[in-house]
C-alpha cells in the first residue's frame, strides 16, 4: 500500500502547483508510473480518488491521465543501454518487492548484460513523476 | 514540465517529529553509527520518543549495532518502521539485506528522497539520523530536504579528524544550520582533546567518549551497549548537555530531561 504515499505526494504536489500558478481548479494532471518500480497502477488510482476527496473544490471533475514508461538501465562503464528483464528473465519476489520501495536497490540485482557492471544508471522509467498540470486561472 | 512529487510530503511526514539531529563527521570510523544508535536508545531510556535512521547507505551498520536483521517495516499508506528496543527503526538493509549497494550521487538522493517520502515516523521527540562520512549528496540533501534538521558533530582527537570537522562546522555555519555541537569520541587521554575547537569554531563541546576496549563485544546487545563506558560516558553527555532537551507537548518550551528515569533498564529494550 506504498502507492497511497506516493499519491499523497503527486496531490500534495499538484495543488502547490495550482496555488504558485494561481489555478481556480485543476482539470487535469498526467502522471507517469515508471517500469521499474512496479508501481500497482489500479491501486496508484484508487489512492489518488480517495486522497484528492477532501480537496474537492480544486480538484471536482479533474481527469486524472496515467501513462506508463519502460525502464531503461545505461551503463556507465561500457555504455549499454538494456532493460531489465536483459539481465534477468525474472527477479525474485523479495528483490522485486525491494526495488518496488526503493527502486535504486536494482544495484543490488540487477548488472549490465555486457560487461557484468553494478555502475548503471537509470535512464528512464524509474519511478512516479507529473508531466504535467492543467487547470483554469482565476 | 516533468516535477518530482515526492519532496512535497517529506515535510508531512516529519510533521510529528519534534526534532532531527543528524550525527555527522567528516570521516569514517570515528562512531558516527554508535554515537547515533546510542544517541537513540539513551533518549528512549531517558523517556523520550525515539527512532532512528540510517542513512549510510554505502556502510550501514545501524543494525549490527542493534543486533537486529530480517526485519521489515510494516505497510500502510506508506511504510511503518518497525519498533527495535524501544525506538522507531529504519535502514536501508531491510531493502538491501547485506549486500553492497553501489550507488552515485543521484543515486543516493534518489533513494534517501524515496525514504523520507513513504516512511510515517508518526509521533517522536527526537529522530537521530545516521549521516554517511563526508559533504557529499546525503549530507546536502539531509540539509535541503529535512525540515528544522540540526547536526551532531562526531570527531575524535586525532587533529586530521578535527581539520575535517572544523570545514563541516564552517559549512553548516555558512548555510545557518544549527550545529548543536561536537562529541569527542575515542579519547584516550587529558593530553590530546578536540576540545580547542569550541574557540575555534564557537560550536559547542559537548564532552567526550572515553576509548572502550569492550565496545565490540557489547556490539549487537543493546542493553550491554547502554552499560558500556561508551554508553555511559554518552548517557552523560545527554544529561548534561541542554541541547538534547526536547520542547514539551503543544507549548513549544524546553523541559529537562528526566533523569530520573535514566537507570538501566529503565526502559523496555526488547525488540518489538
Amino acid at each position: 500500500m506504498h502507492e497511497w504515499a506516493l499519491a499523497e505526494a503527486v496531490i500534495s504536489t499538484a495543488l502547490n502547483v495550482a496555488k504558485k500558478e494561481g489555478l481556480q481548479r485543476i482539470t487535469e494532471i498526467k502522471i507517469v508510473l515508471g517500469e521499474l518500480q512496479q508501481i500497482d497502477g489500479e491501486i496508484f488510482r484508487f489512492a489518488l480518488t480517495e486522497v484528492m476527496q477532501p480537496q474537492r473544490a480544486m480538484l471536482e471533475g479533474a481527469q486524472i491521465n496515467i501513462q506508463e514508461e519502460k525502464a531503461s538501465l545505461r551503463c556507465k562503464n561500457c555504455g549499454r543501454e538494456w532493460h531489465p528483464k536483459e539481465a534477468t528473465d525474472e527477479l525474485g519476489e523479495e528483490a522485486a518487492e525491494a526495488i518496488h520501495f526503493v527502486p535504486e536497490v536494482a544495484h543490488v540485482h540487477l548488472r549490465c548484460p555486457k560487461c557484468g557492471s553494478a555502475d548503471f544508471e537509470v535512464a528512464g522509467g524509474r519511478g512516479v513523476w507529473i508531466e504535467s498540470i492543467s487547470g483554469e486561472s482565476r | 514540465m516533468r516535477i518530482d512529487p515526492r519532496v512535497a510530503v517529506i515535510g508531512k511526514r516529519l510533521r510529528g517529529v519534534r526534532r532531527i539531529i543528524a550525527v555527522s563527521g567528516s570521516k569514517g570510523g570515528i562512531g558516527k553509527s554508535s554515537v547515533a544508535t546510542l544517541l537513540a536508545l539513551t533518549l528512549h531510556r531517558l523517556g523520550y520518543q525515539a527512532g532512528l535512521l540510517d542513512l549510510d547507505f554505502a556502510s550501514p551498520s545501524t543494525h549490527l549495532i542493534l543486533g537486529v536483521g530480517g526485519l521489515l517495516p510494516k505497510e500502510d499508506k506508506g511504510i511503518i518502521p518497525p519498533t527495535v528496543h524501544g525506538i522507531k527503526y529504519l535502514s536501508i538493509t531491510f531493502y538491501s539485506g547485506d549486500s553492497p549497494l553501489p550507488l552515485r550521487g543521484g543515486d543516493v538522493s534518489n533513494a534517501m528522497i524515496e525514504l523520507l517520502t513513504i516512511t510515517r515516523w508518526g509521533t517522536l521527540d527526537f529522530l537521530v539520523v545516521d549521516m554517511p562520512p563526508g559533504l557529499g549528496d546525503a549530507t546536502l540533501d539531509a540539509i535541503r530536504l529535512i525540515p528544522r534538521v540540526e547536526f551532531l558533530l562526531i570527531t575524535n582527537p586525532s587533529r586530521l579528524v578535527a581539520e575535517a570537522v572544523r570545514r563541516a562546522a564552517v559549512m553548516l555555519q555558512e548555510l545557518k544550520i544549527p550545529i548543536l555541537g561536537v562529541v569527542e569520541n575515542m579519547k584516550r587521554d587529558e593530553a590530546q582533546s578536540a576540545e580547542q575547537l569550541q574557540t575555534v569554531l564557537r560550536v559547542p563541546y559537548l564532552g567526550a567518549i572515553r576509548y572502550d576496549d569492550r565496545f565490540e563485544d557489547a556490539l549487537g546487545n543493546a542493553q550491554k551497549l547502554v552499560e558500556s563506558d561508551f554508553g555511559r560516558d554518552l548517557e552523560e553527555i545527554v544529561l548534561l548537555a541542554k541541547a538534547f532537551a526536547a520542547p514539551s507537548r503543544g507549548r513549544g518550551r524546553s523541559r529537562a530531561i528526566p533523569a530520573t528515569q535514566g537507570t538501566v533498564g529503565g526502559a523496555d529494550l526488547s525488540v518489538g
